[in-house]
């Protein structure tokens, strides 16, 4: 079984193993890469890695959501003023995943129970989301207080991994590589997983299995929305404790092709958002340095022409689920 | 989208025996096919309906919402010159929800206005500058460079979608952060007017006003030329052969296939032109309004354009009304904050209800009682 399984994740493994040692590599040779950028290509990656796992859940059972980008600057803005009029962090935290849960509820609902448009009901919400947002913000609010970071014990420490991804680390952080880890389980290895899969493939045959098709995706795309949530509420109360008008800047629709790029896998989704990660640092890094002449207006837009240059290449070698986007009805076919 | 199926059309579950594919059912039909039979009784309902959102919030804010409406209307058109403001703002409003309509027609939801429309202001302002010494001349130039510029980034993602499958939706509005990024790089580096560097404001040299394009008898040109391509793009759909591959695509995908249309290449031309026109509404921003790049011109004219579009159910003519009561909201709602201190955005949410309601199947049924709602899917798998 061990073979078999080795044999179908041939390439994974090998990249896998590539990448880890080039890491190594560059993390301990002199003038190699410098530490931070390990650490600030994490940073990047986690609100990317939540979002890009809200896409995979919502796609996997059959719905687009190119919401992420709105339910994640409400949570954003929800969390930061929750919890700067409340004066305790973990209401504005619990505010962000609530309004992460109505968001993801309300595309829920007009796209599985009022068959509306997919696409424009996610761009109805990151309109109102903005609208919203722009419309209540009020300047010179202030943070009770820094979220809490830990080191993992045992795990951090590992080298280089340890000093990544759990010294010094955050719920946020630590959430995101659970979530991806229990995403791939859940679609892969539960009962819940394949319904929601064969949801989001083949509606009618779960249909007539004796699935409840529409239920199922209204508590897929409702539920996500508190992924979405915890990825708003890291910008502004963990990564930066202040909110900005517009703060998410094209994060939640990276995610969506971050999740395309991971072939619909969560696992896939967080290395790729890790790539995403490494390409930001790079462009930040080459913005300080000053050895190569590239303005930051331009470095800047980086991640976006590598998502299309990449998205080029990717598309036609992975391929959506089935039913997305369509709207389900019953006894359609 | 090509001739040869994609992967995921190869891997996608065939229909089972004598069944017709998706296209061919009636509630099954694409997002265009969806809006232009939606009754008109809707947007009435809908627009009634996202007033008393905007009033609820106004309401919340201590202000009396009959009042705060009345004034955003007498700022829009009533006050001295609040017409030709209007008209001034509807102008590319017009553009914008063109740009969305041209690509909805073959079925593309093109959501990259605001980026083909920023490239477009950007080069229409710095041809308009470097040949104002030409006068009228240097205005057109500066148009044409305006929509060359949009077309070209509306070609990125058109060809993208044709040849390899890229999702429009994604592709668009990558372009739209690429964009925003380049011309913010061109107008603070290569392009920055020279008393502004100083001063480090990222703007332009003024164009000169002889290549300004302005208002004849207070009718902004701009909006003369809006109006002549709305009704240019109409004819186009509706009477031409051009329009009639268009309507085809969006219609029915293999049909067109039998039928030997190009489809690859009507997808990548819905995108050029959307992109053009986007790119002229930059373009008369830009020479029309500020006289001038600025990173700001986009304000929201290019999102503004997907709500219109919708708005007028993508018929090009409709896109005319629809465009001037965004522009009333919008000019007004400067006003009003003037005057109420409400701030402008509450015209955002306000246009998101609108939108929310028109683009909802099952407000059709509600009020209709019947199965008159059709069921879009513009939103069609990422892969193809």
């Amino acid at each position: 079984m061990t073979t078999a399984w080795i044999a179908k994740n041939r390439t994974t493994l090998i990249v896998t193993v590539v990448v880890l040692v080039a890491a190594y590599v560059f993390y301990y040779a002199k003038n190699g890469i410098a530490p931070s950028m390990y650490t600030s290509a994490w940073g990047y990656a986690i609100p990317l890695v939540l979002a890009a796992l809200v896409g995979v859940i919502g796609e996997r059972s059959g719905v687009v959501n190119i919401g992420i980008e709105g339910q994640m600057l409400v949570a954003a803005f929800a969390g930061f003023f929750a919890s700067a009029y409340s004066g305790s962090l973990l209401v504005g935290v619990l505010a962000g995943i609530g309004s992460g849960l109505i968001l993801g509820g309300f595309l829920a609902w007009t796209t599985v129970k009022w068959r509306m448009d997919q696409i424009i009901a996610g761009v109805v919400l990151n309109i109102v989301a903005t609208g919203i947002t722009s419309f209540y913000y009020t300047p010179g609010k202030q943070l009770p207080g820094l979220m809490p970071s830990f080191d993992v014990p045992l795990l951090s420490r590992i080298p280089l991994i340890g000093d990544v991804f759990f010294t010094g680390t955050s719920i946020f952080a630590t959430l995101a590589i659970l979530a991806a880890l229990a995403v791939h389980f859940g679609l892969f290895h539960t009962r819940w997983g394949l319904r929601t899969r064969s949801v989001g493939e083949y509606p009618s045959a779960a249909d007539t299995a004796g699935i409840n098709v529409l239920r199922l995706r209204l508590v897929n795309v409702t539920l996500a929305g508190s992924l979405a949530g915890c990825a708003g509420v890291y910008l502004s109360m963990d990564a930066s404790s202040s909110f900005e008008r517009n703060m998410v800047a094209g994060r939640g629709f990276l995610a969506l092709a971050i999740m395309i790029m991971g072939a619909w896998r969560p696992l896939r989704a967080f290395v790729m958002a890790i790539f995403f990660g490494f390409i930001n640092a790079v462009a930040s890094q080459l913005q300080q340095s000053g050895n190569f002449d590239v303005p930051p207006q331009l470095t800047g837009t980086l991640p976006f022409v590598v998502t299309i240059i990449v998205l080029a290449i990717a598309a036609g070698r992975v391929r959506a689920p089935g039913a997305v986007g369509q709207p389900y009805i019953k006894g359609d076919e | 989208m090509s001739e040869t199926p994609t992967v995921a059309e190869q891997a996608a579950p065939p229909p089972p025996d004598g069944s017709p594919s998706d296209e061919g059912r009636p509630d099954r039909q694409p997002l265009a096919f969806m809006l232009t039979h939606q009754s008109g009784v809707v947007i009435v309902v809908a627009l009634i309906i996202a007033l008393a959102v905007g009033a609820l919030l106004i309401r919340l804010q201590g202000v009396a919402p009959l009042f705060a409406y009345e004034t955003l209307i007498k700022q829009a058109l009533f006050v001295p010159d609040g017409l030709t403001r209007t008209l001034q703002k509807t102008a590319p409003l017009v553009l914008t929800g063109l740009a969305v309509v041209l690509p909805l027609r073959v079925g593309l939801f093109n959501i990259g206005g605001q980026g083909q429309l920023i490239f477009g202001a950007m080069f229409g302002a710095w041809v308009a500058y470097a040949a104002g010494g030409y006068g009228i001349l240097g205005a057109v130039l500066g148009m044409v460079a305006g929509i060359v510029a949009g077309a070209f980034v509306g070609w990125i993602a058109g060809v993208l979608k044709a040849t390899r499958g890229v999702h429009e939706v994604i592709t668009t509005i990558m372009l739209n952060y690429i964009a925003a990024g380049v011309t913010w790089w061109l107008v603070t580096g290569p392009l920055q007017a020279e008393s502004s560097k100083t001063s480090g404001i990222p703007q332009t040299e003024l164009i000169p006003e002889s290549a300004q394009v302005g208002a004849v008898a207070k009718i902004p040109i701009g909006f003369v030329i809006a109006v002549v391509l709305a009704v240019a793009c109409w004819w186009m759909l509706s009477r031409s052969t051009l329009g009639f591959r268009f309507n085809t695509v969006g219609a029915n995908k293999h049909a067109a296939r039998y039928a030997g249309i190009n489809i690859s290449r009507i997808v990548t031309l819905s995108m050029v032109l959307g992109g053009g026109l986007a790119g002229l509404a930059g373009a008369l921003e830009a020479e029309g309004t500020l006289y001038r790049f600025e990173p700001a011109v986009g304000g929201t004219l290019g999102f503004d354009g997907i709500t219109i579009a919708l708005l007028a159910r993508a018929n090009p003519l409709a896109t005319i009304p629809a465009a001037f009561l965004v522009g009333v909201l919008r000019t007004g709602a400067a006003g009003l904050q003037f005057e109420t201190g409400i701030a402008p955005e509450v015209v955002d949410v306000l246009l998101a209800t609108i939108l929310l309601m028109v683009s909802i199947p099952v407000l059709g049924k509600w009020i209709f009682r019947s199965r008159a709602d059709k069921v879009s899917a513009a939103s069609t798998s990422w892969g193809n």
